[in-house]
């Protein structure tokens, strides 16, 4: 169903409101594009080229070039959020996927009250990142949560001190990460499980293959595209995490678990060095275009391949 | 493929071993429903103990006092960042926020998600992809243009200019979901209504929005969790009293308070957690059967 843009509108012979009609789609849809082309082209190359500045508390829109963003790579607070962001990235992304996966697996196998134990897995999705950090600093803290726990029943030697333990701050926000979306992931990984082709799995099992062979020979493959899926969602949300971190340990302690958007709110709301945050904010960008870019070419380049098969 | 060597799960012999897998199966869900479970629990028991409850046993333990007086407290008397009337003003902010971003988001995407599948012409599905890049969009690179497109409004630190920022935002979601569940309505039941003599909003309100309280539904979720859980934009781009929940929340507990009130603030959390935890309750599996029927495809 294609209708012209064209001939509606430059047929001058008809009445306007018969042209009014002929263009009601184009009408409706403009404001929202204005509003894209506004929020991801202008927004964008405005930061652009703030970053390309020397703007500090004000901008100032005079080019100065890249020198923004070598001070950024010199900045070793800079390179510990994005080292961090690797750490947590690639932690958060496994462990998620791997935990997600066991439980759409375990749920799969005919249990009793499926959907109880879905909810359960599931409920903090809909949680915020603020709550969950910060009920999460209280369990891990260790004058109040679990080591103080452990201390009270009996075992005084205990230790569990990752919260604000340099070394190991930025695992805490790995579990904390993990528990929030872990549930979504075994939703999806659930939603193809079920979808793989019954009869397929049945043949298996009649030629004797035992179940991790079924697993891993036909299901897991069958469910491909979900694994894909699962790992972009994950991706961008960790390359963007920000709440969390703030709620769990405000990027401490010390500098521990600084991660590049708090970075990025520090330099341009508290500390006016506007032209680096923008440039920082340059690299998250940089970031996800890493990971966005090789994923629309494939599900770009899966969909036409789907389309020649007709 | 197959090995014929290889075990036979649903041979006589395996009735053992079955009952042995269910009861590992089971002791694994337990064990993880643990995991999930432990910090709701804990927030809930402690938001009825008292302060001398909590210095003698801890944070982690059973109630050994109860009292609902933390919950009215955090609600309407507790200080938050100067002012002293609870988290009650700082909850109707973000349902001042929440309500209208969800509806008037919601509402145009619906409407552009009509136009992209029914009525496209030429260069619509590049406009379409255009529109879905927001989606990407990191908070970070749109916050300085924010700031001033605000401050030009005359929107600074105001629950409006919250919610024009997650109207706009929130469209390329909205769009996206509602093209990709209306692609599915046959083209020919838009055609023979066209030839009766039906127009653009006609067909829109007798065929298409009849047909849509399950990507609507999906539409709502999403939004409404998402913009009330929001955080970066709320401490951003508001201050003081007109600060939705979750900026409220961090500054409460960040309040530099000499002994921390967990009663009270478990109270609060729980305040911020129950609007989208109850919407998920309700609408969870509708959300669910959407996301995976149309949006992740």
């Amino acid at each position: 169903m294609t209708f012209g843009f064209v001939s509606g509108a430059l047929n001058h012979s008809r009445p306007l409101r018969e042209r009014l009609t002929a263009i009601m789609p184009q009408l409706v849809l403009a404001p929202s594009l204005l509003a894209s082309f506004v929020y991801v082209f202008v927004f964008c190359g405005w930061t652009i080229w703030i970053s390309l500045s020397d703007s500090t508390i004000l901008p100032d829109y005079s080019l100065s070039g890249f020198h923004q963003y070598v001070e950024l790579w010199s900045n070793v607070r800079w390179r510990i959020a994005y080292t961090n962001l690797f750490l947590f990235g690639s932690l958060y992304v496994v462990g998620t996927t791997a935990i997600g996966l066991l439980l759409a697996i375990l749920i799969d196998q005919r249990i009793r009250a499926e959907a109880l134990w879905r909810t359960i897995y599931l409920y903090p999705l809909a949680v915020s990142f603020v709550v969950t950090g910060t009920v999460w600093r209280w369990l891990l803290s260790p004058s109040t949560g679990i080591e103080s726990l452990v201390h009270q029943l009996g075992w005084t030697s205990f230790k569990f001190d990752w919260l604000v333990n340099r070394e190991m701050a930025i695992y805490t926000v790995v579990i904390t990460g993990i528990w929030q979306a872990s549930g979504f992931v075994m939703a999806l990984f659930l939603a193809g499980l079920r979808s793989v082709d019954p009869d397929l799995i049945k043949a298996a099992q009649i030629d004797g293959a035992s179940m991790p062979r079924i697993y891993r020979r036909i299901i897991l493959p069958a469910i491909g595209p979900i694994f894909v899926a699962v790992l972009v969602v994950l991706l961008q949300s960790a390359i963007k995490i920000f709440d969390l971190v703030v709620a769990l340990t405000g990027g401490g302690p010390g500098i521990a678990t600084t991660v590049p958007s708090i970075y990025v709110y520090d330099l341009m709301f508290q500390r006016g060095q506007m032209a680096e945050g923008a440039a920082a904010a340059m690299m998250i960008l940089f970031a996800l275009s890493l990971v966005l870019v090789p994923y629309t070419i494939w599900s770009n380049w899966r969909l036409r391949r789907e389309a020649g098969r007709g | 493929m197959a090995d014929p060597t290889a075990y036979d799960p649903l041979g006589a012999a395996g009735t053992w071993r079955r009952h042995r897998a269910k009861l590992v199966v089971y002791a694994l869900l337990g064990l993880f429903a643990l995991y999930y479970v432990v910090p709701l629990a804990v927030v809930i028991l402690n938001s009825f103990r008292s302060l001398p409850d909590f210095s003698r046993n801890g944070l982690i333990s059973l109630p050994h006092s109860f009292s609902l007086e933390y919950w009215s407290l955090a609600w309407s008397k507790f200080c938050v960042g100067g002012t002293c009337k609870g988290i009650e003003p700082f909850f109707f902010n973000s349902v001042a926020m929440v309500v209208p971003a969800t509806i008037i988001s919601t509402a145009i995407g619906s409407l552009n998600g009509y136009v992209l599948s029914k009525w496209r012409f030429t260069g619509s599905e590049i406009l379409f992809g255009l529109m879905t890049l927001g989606v990407f969009m990191p908070g970070q690179m749109v916050l300085l243009p924010w700031a001033r497109v605000l401050g030009l409004l005359g929107l600074t630190n105001t629950i409006a200019g919250l919610v024009l920022i997650h109207c706009v935002q929130g469209l390329s979601f909205t769009t996206l979901f509602c093209r990709n569940y209306y692609v599915n309505i046959p083209d020919d039941l838009v055609k023979a209504a066209r030839i009766d003599g039906a127009g653009f909003w006609r067909i829109f309100r007798k065929i298409v929005l009849p047909l849509s309280p399950p990507i609507l539904i999906v539409t709502v979720i999403w939004q409404f969790t998402n913009i009330w859980n929001e955080f970066l934009f709320a401490v951003i781009f508001s201050s003081g009293t007109n600060q939705p929940i979750t900026a409220a929340l961090i500054a409460l507990s960040a309040g530099g308070m000499a002994v921390h009130q967990y009663g009270v603030e478990s109270a609060a959390v729980l305040m911020a957690a129950l609007p989208p935890l109850l919407v998920y309750l309700f609408g969870g599996r509708y959300f669910l059967r959407g996301l995976t029927q149309g949006a992740l495809k």
